[in-house]
């Protein structure tokens, strides 16, 4: 159990390539925190940087009371979870949860006790003495898990553990490592580049953009208020519709409320409604581009009079529209994000 | 040239770890060169007994000496010869072996294990059978009204030595012939059919063109085994005769050096061996090059 | 592809059964000879079916040999081949895989040039410096020795080579959490990387010990003493050793066996063989 303390790391490669710039985050004993962002983003660097397999360049990290800076990454405490597993495959289920613990020098007992326990809890006793390569991928999956879960240590480092998991067992095993987490209350660093696995999974979500923090806050908040452009369109599917706010002046339907430096307006797809709202909204005037049913849901793309980027609608159900038909689009106020175009930023 | 992404760290292990090839490799590999470079430019008075230093003098005799350029065009023939015998008649078992679906294993096994036998040894068994008071073939050929002796006649001589070089070589080339046929995808053997052509214009117009990189590289290997493995297929029959007609270029370093006791000369040789080794090294490592990066 | 033509593969089978008789002929007339007596081979032209004095001719080779020709006994010839065949192999296979451990998981000064290092062994094959690396070997007191005989031809780029090439191919995941767990280099290398390398190791195995096998100039060199003569090079003695004809016999059952232990090691390991041949060249 432990505090992660990450104070202003900085990675720069032989090659010049900065892939994280000034990252501080601090990580409660017992958190689950989930970095997400698009590829390339310094995320996975971060996590190894934290997990001791790339070098720091600048910048303190302490995990517990130490500052693991200069260590080896089997001295820092932690245990990762790959995102190919990384089993040993000439090694037996058994043989892999062993190896760590068996170079720590932990007693033979104690050993056979640990891998057990873990095994018990993963529901992976019945294939210990088989090779990873006779398991399904869900099964090599918890062989992975079980690998970290036996060393017992201050931390869990996840590197998209998920990604080579097809759609259903993905959603499974989500549920899964959630509620191990929950149960255990070890500290966690997530990576992901799935924002839905982000918002699912996090206690606090990080979201990284070029190798700098965009956003931390609790799933909702982010979801909820969007700190920059890029964090309102990464988070949330369908992505927000972003509004430029020339094109509101011009049409005259601006609203007065929207704070000075507010030049582009983003409004989530749930947030466009057909039918007029009680209250203040922004009203629009459309044409029906395609209409895409999605069972439960419906996603109507709208082509705004005179702007080209067709705007998403959420409903649910089937809705009695017709492509090519004009239509009028309205958003509660309380539901727009205003933004600044050069800044990025949220202006409110 | 790559390494891992993460690497270990240790001042003194990878030296370690290097040692015994990098010291055998300068001991017995590196050393000895640089020896034959040295010497390939020193010459010794018939008694051994004064050493003089005469720059590239070896060198131009070399390229003066009849027999040294005859030796020379012997081994170009010898090599040529071996190459293109043992890798038509490969290619052709291959392609016939491609065709096969039960029983390619069958006849691939039949044709492998010859890379298992020395060229020594080929060399003696093909010696044998050529023979021509005991062998086979010798008996055979007399009834066309041929009469065979390789101990006199220069051209049977090296019939032998091509035979039993390209004979050993076939399985080799055969299995990477082997190997490219089944790397070559079904489908554009299956569009060339629809489109209507024939088997045999289907071999020439895409599966041959398609395994040009696979015989580039066998011409290559084909023809430095041929210059320089073939050293005991040339020593346990014919010495290099009858009359140097089988004296190719790795037999004559091994005559004027050991035999000859010419070391000025002998060491020239091996320089200038060296070089079309180094030559024809560079020539396949680029091919690997290139293929590395498809 | 549906195509029926049925002239045509019967014309493949032809092609190859023909094609195996030739690729197997000489071993068969070799086999054949070795089982006649003598005299048979003064009578003119070989038999083409096997005789009846196999055991006779195969007890002489290997227990008596032909001291009057200069041949010793070819038990202790196969002994020596084998010995030297398993030294060469054994000895290119450890110094290649550390090796190829050293360039491919670390980064160090000067690593390109030793990589060159390894790499000259290629342009230099021991038939173009044959004067000198015999001076070198007899300075080392290294003549008739079985420490001459297989040392000087363990070092091998090929098998650095295709190392180097399965380490590469080996996932970077495997070495981090190896680290994760606590393994140092060569805990790394001893319960990881070796273990992942063991069929390319067998592969590269029957390759070396073909190779060493059928060692026949250096041996030619370095040995003068009959009792360290090998099996490959000694057939060389007993064709030339003595004056008259040779004894076709006896020369066919020791070439029977010089050549037997190679091709049963390709026989039995045809995968292995396969493999280890073309992936070294690619």
């Amino acid at each position: 159990m432990a505090r992660i303390v990450i104070d202003d790391l900085h990675k720069v490669y032989a090659g010049g390539v900065k892939a994280v710039t000034g990252v501080s985050l601090d990580i409660a004993d017992g958190e689950m925190i989930v970095l997400v962002g698009p590829s390339g983003c310094g995320k996975s660097t971060l996590l190894r940087m934290v997990a001791g397999l790339e070098t720091i360049t600048n910048g303190t990290l302490t995990i517990g009371d130490r500052v693991v800076n200069d260590l080896e990454p089997a001295d820092r405490d932690i245990a990762m979870v790959f995102q190919n597993y990384a089993l040993y495959p000439h090694m037996t289920v058994r043989g892999n949860l062993a190896y760590g613990l068996k170079n720590r020098g932990v007693s033979k007992p104690d050993i056979e006790r640990r891998v057990n326990e873990a095994a018990a809890m993963l529901e992976i006793a019945d294939f210990l003495d088989r090779k990873p390569r006779a398991l399904s991928g869900g099964q090599r999956q918890r062989v992975a898990m079980g690998r970290a879960l036996v060393r017992e240590p201050a931390a869990f480092l996840f590197d998209e553990p998920l990604s080579n998991l097809d759609a259903k067992l993905r959603v499974q095993m989500r549920v899964e490592i959630r509620q191990l987490q929950r149960r255990l209350r070890t500290t966690s660093l997530y990576v992901t580049h799935d924002q839905l696995e982000a918002l699912t999974m996090a206690d606090r979500l990080v979201v990284l953009n070029g190798g700098v923090i965009e956003q931390v806050g609790t799933p909702m908040d982010v979801y909820a208020k969007p700190a920059s452009v890029f964090v309102a369109g990464f988070i949330g599917s369908p992505a927000m519709n972003m509004i430029d706010a020339g094109y509101l002046r011009d049409h005259g339907s601006m609203p007065a409320e929207m704070p000075s430096g507010t030049d582009i307006v983003g409004v989530r797809p749930d947030d466009l409604l057909l039918a007029k709202p009680e209250g203040p909204h922004l009203a629009l005037q459309g044409t029906v581009a395609l209409l895409e049913p999605a069972g439960a849901e419906s996603h109507i793309y709208v082509t705004l009079d005179g702007n080209s980027a067709p705007l998403t609608v959420r409903v649910q159900g089937l809705p009695s529209v017709l492509e090519g038909q004009g239509v009028p689009l309205y958003a509660p106020l309380s539901a727009l994000h205003p933004f600044n175009k050069a800044s990025g930023k949220r202006t409110d | 040239m790559q390494t891992k992404r993460m690497t270990f760290n240790s001042r003194w292990l990878p030296y370690a770890l290097l040692a015994p090839q990098v010291i055998i490799t300068l001991v017995f590999f590196v050393w000895p060169a640089s020896q034959a470079l040295w010497q390939s430019m020193l010459r010794q008075d018939p008694f051994g007994l004064r050493t003089t230093f005469v720059w590239f003098q070896n060198f131009e005799r070399l390229f003066e000496d009849s027999h040294y350029l005859a030796s020379m065009k012997t081994t170009l023939i010898f090599s040529v010869s071996t190459t293109l015998l043992s890798m038509s008649v490969a290619l052709l078992f291959a392609v016939m072996v491609n065709r096969m679906i039960r029983s390619q294993n069958a006849y691939s096994t039949f044709l492998v294990w010859p890379y298992a036998v020395a060229p020594a040894i080929a060399g003696v068994l093909w010696w044998f059978i050529f023979n021509p008071s005991v062998g086979i073939l010798p008996y055979i050929l007399e009834g066309f009204g041929y009469d065979w002796n390789h101990r006199l006649d220069a051209g049977d001589a090296m019939i032998l030595v091509v035979v039993a070089a390209a004979w050993k070589q076939i399985s080799y080339n055969f299995l990477f012939f082997l190997a490219g046929l089944h790397s070559i995808p079904q489908s554009l053997v299956e569009a060339a059919a629809i489109d209507g052509a024939s088997r045999t214009k289907r071999f020439w117009t895409i599966i041959f063109p398609l395994l040009s990189p696979t015989t580039f590289f066998l011409m290559v290997v084909n023809v430095v085994y041929a210059m320089f493995d073939t050293f005991g297929v040339i020593h346990a029959t014919t010495e290099g005769g009858p009359a140097q007609a089988t004296n190719i270029l790795v037999y004559k370093v091994y005559r004027d050096g050991f035999v000859g006791n010419n070391l000025g000369s002998s060491a020239a040789q091996s320089v200038i061996l060296m070089v079309i080794v180094i030559a024809l090294t560079v020539v396949q490592f680029r091919w690997i090059e290139r293929r590395v990066n498809y | 592809m549906v195509e029926n033509d049925r002239w045509g593969t019967l014309f493949a089978h032809i092609i190859l059964i023909l094609g195996v008789a030739v690729v197997v002929f000489p071993v068969y007339v070799a086999l054949v000879a070795s089982t006649h007596e003598g005299g048979t081979f003064l009578r003119g032209v070989m038999p083409l079916l096997p005789g009846s004095h196999g055991w006779e001719n195969y007890s002489t080779v290997i227990i008596e040999g032909r001291s009057n020709a200069g041949a010793p006994p070819i038990g202790g010839m196969l002994w020596n081949s084998f010995v030297m065949a398993m030294a060469i192999a054994i000895g290119k296979i450890a110094i290649s895989l550390l090796s190829a451990f050293a360039i491919v998981y670390f980064r160090f000064p000067f690593r390109i040039f030793f990589f060159w290092v390894i790499f000259v062994t290629l342009m230099l094959p021991v038939e173009v410096r044959i004067v000198p690396t015999f001076e070198v070997v007899a300075q080392l007191n290294m003549l008739n020795t079985y420490a001459g005989l297989s040392i000087p031809l363990i070092a091998s780029a090929t098998a650095t080579f295709l190392f180097r090439q399965f380490f590469m191919t080996v996932p970077e995941e495997m070495l981090e959490a190896a680290r994760v767990d606590g393994a140092g280099p060569m805990k790394f290398f001893k319960d990881i990387l070796m273990p992942l390398s063991i069929t390319n190791i067998a592969a590269m195995f029957v390759i070396m010990f073909i190779y060493g096998w059928n060692q026949y100039l250096w041996p030619l060199l370095i040995t003068t003493d009959d009792s360290y003569y090998t099996i490959v090079m000694g057939i060389q003695r007993m064709v030339t050793g003595g004056d008259s004809e040779p004894l076709w016999h006896l020369v066919m059952a020791t070439v029977v066996l010089a050549a037997l232990p190679p091709i049963l090691v390709i026989l039995f390991m045809q995968r292995l063989f396969v493999k280890g041949l073309t992936e070294t060249e690619k």
